[in-house]
């Protein structure tokens, strides 16, 4: 039993520590509009979405390579997503159309 | 006065305690580094009530009309368009013109709770004004279509709408000389095309924009432009009764899409956008004119403002998973009520009499 003990162990801490060095970004949506309209990040970086609004928002992408959805985020909420795929295309929010960045994943 | 109150009685931007208190701290630790990650998640601070005259500000006009770059307007364009928004010979059976259902003597909507198209049938949604639709990217309740550029060629072909093929109405307007003079004009490369009909309603219909209403004369600085109610309900509607969370700006609409739980089986944008936050989701609609464009909702289910504004105060009549976190209990008074209702009253521009164009007639002599 003891020797499936460390292989597991050095993938879970492999995995998390994968995860934690990545690059990380932070795009805000406040006013009803994100932070940036336009961002580029490397392979494997994380980007938070973070809603400073008062309201609702629900972010996500349909862009080939990109493509993700947070679900409902309520005021103060924030959600990480980590993009494994290059890819470039639009996020937006699906309640507030007019709320939308392009981003590329090199 | 000009000071908007803060106090807990009028605290209902309850948007402040719904925001969850959340810190999060996490600890990883990684295998030879040893190196910690700590994120904390700060709900966003409230952000104190305007001041009547900020608020004021949220709302003034705009200076122009946008039109799409790769459709400019030209006055030629604008009046070719104003004769086939008027003309019955768009649809099939010549009988439905665009002002069929958005008639000018009723602020560009129908009066009806569903309109009536080819042979009678009745549409699925309430007809919309088209005030103030060149401000808008998403058309129709349900946004399907992109401009009105991208809106205009469907309702012509719908058979349930306007049921006239494209080819068969280029056909018929090149038959008539005064239309081959007024697409010459307007188009001079390419003359009458599907295309080329889309375009000029198009640059017709941006430039239907509401009028002046003695809300824009209040916020000029005319104290006496509208009631003492009519304040009171526009304070009501920027801050307890959270109207101006989605009817914002100059033309009281955020172009954003919400279920408002009406009880109603149609499931809205999400046939659109396949996410569950637009199922029963339809587009804020302007609140100029408002006064008088009811029927009210994309149902036309709901007869007059006052209900409209009870329909929110109880937060909606269907309490399901998709329903818009604004949509909730304000707890108004009926006083309350009346004034918000009061307010909406002053975003309609005094009532002008619209010209209907003379519209040109087949050929008669001889070929």
């Amino acid at each position: 039993m003891h020797r499936y003990v460390l292989p597991v162990l050095v993938a879970a801490v492999a995995a998390v520590s994968t995860y934690a060095l990545a690059a990380s970004s932070t795009v805000v949506q406040s006013d009803k509009k994100f932070s940036t309209t336009e961002m580029t990040i490397s392979k494997g970086d994380v980007v938070v979405f973070k809603n400073d609004d008062p309201f609702t928002h629900n972010v996500y992408s349909q862009s080939p390579g990109i493509a993700f959805e947070l679900k409902v985020q309520k005021p103060g909420e924030s959600s990480d997503i980590k993009f494994d795929r290059e890819g470039t295309g639009e996020v937006r929010c699906a309640i507030h159309p007019q709320m939308k960045m392009k981003l590329t994943v090199k | 006065m000009e000071m908007i109150r803060r106090d807990a009685a009028f605290s209902a931007g309850t948007w402040f305690k719904t925001a969850p208190a959340v810190a999060l701290t996490v600890l990883l630790f990684t295998g030879g580094l040893g190196i910690a990650l700590v994120c904390a998640q700060t709900p966003p601070q409230p952000k104190p009530w305007k001041t009547l005259a900020e608020y004021k500000k949220d709302y003034g006009r705009p200076a122009s009309v946008p039109y799409l770059a790769d459709n400019p307007y030209s006055p030629e364009k604008a009046r070719l368009g104003e004769m086939l928004f008027f003309d019955p010979r768009l649809s099939g059976s010549n009988a439905i013109s665009c002002a069929s259902c958005h008639l000018p003597g009723i602020a560009w909507s129908d009066g009806v709770p569903k309109s009536f198209g080819h042979a009678g049938t009745v549409h699925v949604r309430n007809s919309p004004t088209l005030l103030n639709l060149a401000w808008t990217e998403q058309t129709a309740w349900d946004g399907r279509t992109i401009e009105l550029e991208g809106h205009v060629k469907g309702p012509i072909a719908n058979p349930r709408v306007m049921n006239q093929p494209h080819d068969q109405l280029i056909t018929e307007l090149s038959a008539i000389g005064g239309y081959r003079t007024l697409f010459k004009a307007a188009f001079p490369s390419d003359g009458i095309t599907i295309d080329n009909v889309v375009k000029a309603i198009a640059v017709f219909e941006r430039g239907l924009v509401s009028g002046e209403a003695p809300f824009d004369r209040w916020i000029a600085g005319n104290e006496r432009a509208i009631s003492e109610p009519a304040k009171r309900g526009f304070l009501l509607f920027n801050t307890k009764a959270n109207c101006a969370a989605c009817h914002s700006g100059w033309s009281f609409t955020d172009s954003s899409f919400y279920d408002i739980g009406l009880a109603d089986a149609d499931e809205g944008r999400i046939k659109i956008l396949n996410l569950p936050s637009m199922s029963h989701a339809f587009k804020t609609p302007t609140l100029r004119e408002i006064g008088r464009t009811a029927p009210y909702m994309h149902d036309g289910s709901i007869p007059d403002l006052t209900r409209v504004v009870e329909h929110y105060n109880r937060g909606g009549d269907v309490k399901r998973e998709s329903l818009s976190t604004d949509v909730r209990p304000l707890n108004l008074s009926k006083a309350e009520i009346a004034d918000i209702v009061e307010f909406m009253l002053t975003l309609s521009a005094p009532a002008k009499p619209y010209p209907v164009p003379v519209l040109p007639m087949i050929d008669h002599a001889a070929r």
